[in-house]
C-alpha cells in the first residue's frame, strides 16, 4: 500500500521538491536567454566531450575555446587579436557535447540558437553531424562556424550557404596532400594498400587518395585495402592480409583509439618494418606514439595545424597559453578551435557595429563571406565555396622519436599550397582529381 | 597457403581473445539467468584499471616484462573483485528472482552507470600501456609475424577454459553449482545456500571480464567506449555456443574467429556482417546455440 500511495499521491516533501526544482529551472533558462543581451557575445561551442573521439579530438578543442576565449577576455592575445572580447563585448562560452548522433545535434543546435540565444555556433567534428546541422543552420539564420569536419559534400551541392562557413578543410585535401607527398618523397614505391574505418570517413578517404594517387604515381599498384568497423580495436587479422602483400606503404585515415592501436598492433608484427605506414591525421598521437611508432612514419594534421603550425606570434602565444594550462602542446583539433574562433572575432569585428556592441548576425555573415584573416594556422582566406570554405596549405612529414627525452618531432615536412591541393570553386574534389588536377598551383 | 596458415593463427588469437571476454558473461548467465549488459562495463574497469597500474610501473621507465604480467593479472583481480562486490551487494541481490527481461533493463542501466563512472574516474584522455605487449617480442612462422604476446594470450585463453571447466565438473563446489544450474528450487530445499552461490558467480564472472580488458588493454589504446563495443561481439559468443554453456562459448568463439579471419584474407567486403551472419545461421539451425540445453518452460 505504501508504495501504491508514493507513486499516486506525491508527498507534500517531494511536492515542494518538484515546484522548487522547476522553479530554479525556469530561472537558469531565463537567466541563459538574458545574458546574451546583456552586452555579452554568446558563442555556443559543440565538440565530443564522451565517446571515442573526445579523447583525441573533443577535449584539445574544448579545452583550445577555453583558452582563446580566456585570452581574448583578457585582452592578452597579440595583435591583431589585441582588443579585449569580441568588438570589445566579453564573450561568454556555451560548451555542450556533440555525441549522440546527427539527430540530437539538430534538437542541441535549435536550443543553442532559440532559447540559449547564442551569437554564433562553432563546432562539429563529425561530418554526419555538419551535414544536419548546415541547412538548420541557413533556416534558423544562424551564424555557424563548422571547424573539423572533413566532409566534401558540405557545399558541394546548388545549396548557396549565407550564415555557414567552415574554416577547416576537407578530407579530400588530405588525401591528395597525402598522394602529392608519397610522390615527392617515395617516388620509386610498386605497391602500396590501405585501412580504413568501415564509414563515410574511411571510405571518402581512401577513395579520394587512390584517385589522387593514380595521378601522382600511376605506376603504383594497390594490392589491399582493408575496411574494418570503427572502434574495433583489434586488427591482427587486417595486419596479416596487409603483409601478406607485402606493400611498401599503407595508407590509413584512422584516428583516435583506433590509430594507436593500429600502429602499435602492426609494429608489433613486423608490418611496419617493412612498410611505411601514412597517417592523415596522424598528428594528433604525437604525443602518445612515443617508440612504438616506427622513425619515417608520414604524418598529417589536416593542414597546417597543431605541430604543423608556423611559427608566429600568435602560435606562440596559444602554445604557451594551452600548454601552460593544461601540461601538454596542442594539437590539430585544438589549432582548428582556435582558428575558428579568431575567424568569427575578426568577421564580427570587420561587420561595422559600434565598439561594445554585439554585431547583428547578417553583419557578421556578410563579413566573413570571402574575408581573409590572420590565426594560429598562418593566414586563412575563405576562398572556396563563394567565400565560406577556408583555402589553405596542407602539410605532412615524417615522424621522429627521441629516446633521451622522450618527445616526439616532426622532419622532412613538404607544405602544399591551397591552390595545389584545393579544387577551384565549383568544382567537385574527385571530378577535379580525375581531370589531373587542371587549374591546381603548385609550389 | 601463407594466407591459410595466417587465417588458422589470426582466427585462433582472436578466437582466445572473444573467448575470455565471452567467458565471464556465459557463467553469470549460466548460474545466475541474468544477461548482464554491463559486462562491458567490468571489460573496460579492468583495462583502465590495468592501463593505469602499468603506466604507475613504467613511469620512470625502467620495469620488468614479467611483473608487468603480474600487475596486470593483479590490477584485473582487484577491479573485477571490488566493484563487483559493490554491484552485486549494492545492487543485484535485492534483486534476485525477478525475470529475465527485467534484469536485462536493470544492467543496462548499471552499464550506463558504469560508462559515465570511468569518465569521472579516468577521464576521457587515452591510456597507451604497450610495455607488456612488445616487451615479449614476435616469433615468425612460416613467414608470418606474430608477436608472442597473442600466443601467450592463446595459452592464458585455454588455461581459463580448463579451470572453469575443471571446476565446474571435478570440484565439490562445482557441482553445487552444477545443481543450481539445473533447478535451483531443488538445490535450496537440499540446503544449498544460492545466494552465496550466486554472489560467487558473479564475482568470478566480473572478474573475468577485468581480466580480458587488463589483458587487452597493453594492445590497444585504451578509450571510453570500448565496453560497449565488446558487449555485442560477447553476446554473439554465447549466443552461438548456447548461453551458460562454458564449451559453448570455447567453440563459439572458435567459429566465430576463423570464420571472421577467412573473411578479412578472403573476402573483405563480409568482415563487417561475418559474425552476425554465422550467428544468423547457428540459431536458425539451433535456436538454442550449439551446446545449449532446450529448457522446459515452468507455466
Amino acid at each position: 500500500m505504501k508504495t501504491v500511495r508514493s507513486m499516486t499521491t506525491p508527498r507534500p516533501g517531494r511536492l515542494a521538491a518538484g515546484v522548487a526544482a522547476v522553479a530554479l529551472a525556469s530561472t537558469m533558462l531565463t537567466g541563459a536567454a538574458g545574458a546574451a543581451e546583456n552586452g555579452k557575445f554568446r558563442i555556443g561551442i559543440v565538440t565530443f566531450l564522451s565517446g571515442p573521439a573526445a579523447g583525441p579530438f573533443g577535449i584539445p578543442s574544448a579545452n583550445a575555446a577555453k583558452a582563446i576565449v580566456e585570452g581574448l577576455n583578457k585582452g592578452a592575445l597579440p595583435a591583431p587579436y589585441n582588443t579585449k572580447g569580441i568588438n570589445g563585448a566579453e564573450i561568454e562560452a556555451v560548451i555542450i557535447d556533440e555525441a549522440g548522433g546527427a539527430t540530437k545535434q539538430v534538437e542541441e543546435f535549435r536550443n543553442l540558437v532559440q532559447r540559449q540565444k547564442v551569437d554564433a555556433v562553432v563546432g562539429y567534428i563529425s561530418s554526419g553531424d555538419c551535414l544536419a546541422i548546415a541547412p538548420v543552420a541557413e533556416e534558423l539564420k544562424a551564424l555557424t562556424v563548422f571547424y573539423d569536419c572533413g566532409t566534401s559534400r558540405l557545399f558541394n551541392d546548388d545549396s548557396k550557404p549565407k550564415y555557414a562557413f567552415r574554416t577547416g578543410l576537407d578530407a579530400a585535401v588530405d588525401n591528395i596532400g597525402a598522394a602529392r607527398y608519397l610522390a615527392a618523397t617515395k617516388p620509386n614505391i610498386t605497391k602500396i594498400a590501405g585501412i580504413q574505418q568501415n564509414y563515410a570517413w574511411g571510405q571518402d578517404s581512401w577513395s579520394d587518395f587512390t584517385l589522387a594517387l593514380a595521378q601522382t604515381m600511376p605506376k603504383v599498384k594497390v594490392v589491399e585495402n582493408q575496411m574494418p568497423k570503427v572502434f574495433q580495436g583489434q586488427y591482427g587479422a587486417e595486419i596479416s592480409a596487409l603483409s601478406v602483400k607485402k606493400p611498401e606503404v599503407v595508407h590509413s585515415s584512422f584516428w583516435g583509439g583506433d590509430m594507436e592501436a593500429f600502429v602499435l598492433q602492426a609494429n608489433a608484427r613486423g608490418l611496419l618494418d617493412d612498410a611505411t605506414v601514412v597517417l592523415t591525421c596522424g598528428e594528433s598521437a604525437l604525443d602518445r606514439f612515443k617508440d612504438q611508432a616506427p622513425n619515417g612514419t608520414i604524418i598529417g594534421g589536416r593542414g597546417p595545424f597543431g605541430a604543423f603550425a608556423p611559427q608566429n606570434a600568435l602560435n606562440t602565444w596559444f602554445v604557451k597559453a594551452y600548454t601552460d594550462t593544461y601540461s601538454m602542446a596542442p594539437t590539430y583539433p585544438a589549432t582548428k578551435m582556435a582558428q575558428a574562433i579568431l575567424g568569427l572575432k575578426a568577421a564580427a569585428e570587420k561587420a561595422g557595429a559600434s565598439a561594445g556592441t554585439v554585431p547583428v548576425m547578417d553583419a557578421i555573415a556578410d563579413a566573413f563571406k570571402g574575408s581573409t584573416f590572420e590565426s594560429v594556422s598562418g593566414t586563412v582566406k575563405m576562398d572556396r565555396a563563394d567565400g565560406h570554405q577556408a583555402l589553405q596549405p596542407i602539410s605532412y612529414g615524417t615522424y621522429k622519436y627521441d629516446p633521451k627525452t622522450g618527445k616526439a618531432t616532426i622532419e622532412n615536412v613538404i607544405t602544399f599550397s591551397g591552390e595545389c591541393v584545393t579544387p577551384p570553386d565549383g568544382t567537385a574534389s574527385d571530378a577535379w582529381i580525375k581531370a589531373g588536377f587542371p587549374g591546381a598551383k603548385c609550389n | 597457403m601463407l594466407s591459410f596458415l595466417a587465417v588458422l593463427i589470426d582466427g585462433t588469437i582472436y578466437a582466445s581473445w572473444l573467448f575470455l571476454v565471452a567467458a565471464g558473461l556465459t557463467v553469470i548467465y549460466g548460474v545466475m539467468r541474468i544477461l548482464n549488459m554491463a559486462h562491458g562495463s567490468f571489460y573496460a574497469i579492468g583495462a583502465y584499471a590495468a592501463a593505469s597500474a602499468i603506466g604507475w610501473y613504467f613511469a620512470d621507465g625502467t620495469g620488468s616484462a614479467g611483473v608487468s604480467f603480474l600487475i596486470l593479472i593483479g590490477a584485473a583481480l582487484v577491479a573485477g573483485l571490488v566493484v563487483g562486490t559493490l554491484v552485486e551487494r549494492g545492487l543485484l541481490r535485492f534483486m534476485y528472482g525477478r525475470d529475465e527481461t527485467l534484469m536485462v533493463i536493470i544492467t543496462y542501466a548499471l552499464l550506463l552507470i558504469l560508462e559515465d563512472a570511468m569518465k569521472i574516474v579516468f577521464g576521457v584522455n587515452p591510456y597507451f600501456a604497450y610495455q607488456p605487449y612488445t616487451a615479449l617480442g614476435r616469433s615468425t612462422i612460416a613467414g608470418l609475424k606474430v608477436s608472442n604476446y597473442d600466443l601467450v594470450l592463446i595459452g592464458i585463453a585455454v588455461a581459463v577454459g580448463l579451470a572453469l571447466w575443471g571446476w565446474l565438473e571435478r570440484t565439490n563446489l562445482g557441482k553445487i553449482l552444477r545443481a543450481v544450474i539445473h533447478d535451483r528450487e531443488v538445490a535450496r530445499a537440499m540446503g544449498v545456500n544460492v545466494r552465496r552461490m550466486f554472489t560467487l558467480t558473479f564475482l568470478i564472472g566480473t572478474t573475468l571480464g577485468a581480466l580480458a580488458g587488463a589483458l587487452t588493454a597493453p594492445s590497444i589504446s585504451v578509450v571510453p567506449g570500448i565496453g560497449v563495443e565488446v558487449i555485442v561481439l560477447a553476446f554473439a559468443v554465447v549466443v552461438v555456443g548456447g548461453m551458460g554453456s562454458i564449451e559453448g562459448a570455447a567453440v563459439g568463439a572458435l567459429l566465430l574467429g576463423l570464420s571472421r579471419a577467412a573473411a578479412v584474407h578472403f573476402a573483405p567486403q563480409f568482415e563487417l556482417f561475418v559474425i552476425y551472419g554465422v550467428m544468423s545461421l547457428v540459431l536458425a539451425i539451433r535456436p538454442q546455440g550449439l551446446f545449449g540445453r532446450t529448457l522446459v518452460r515452468k507455466i
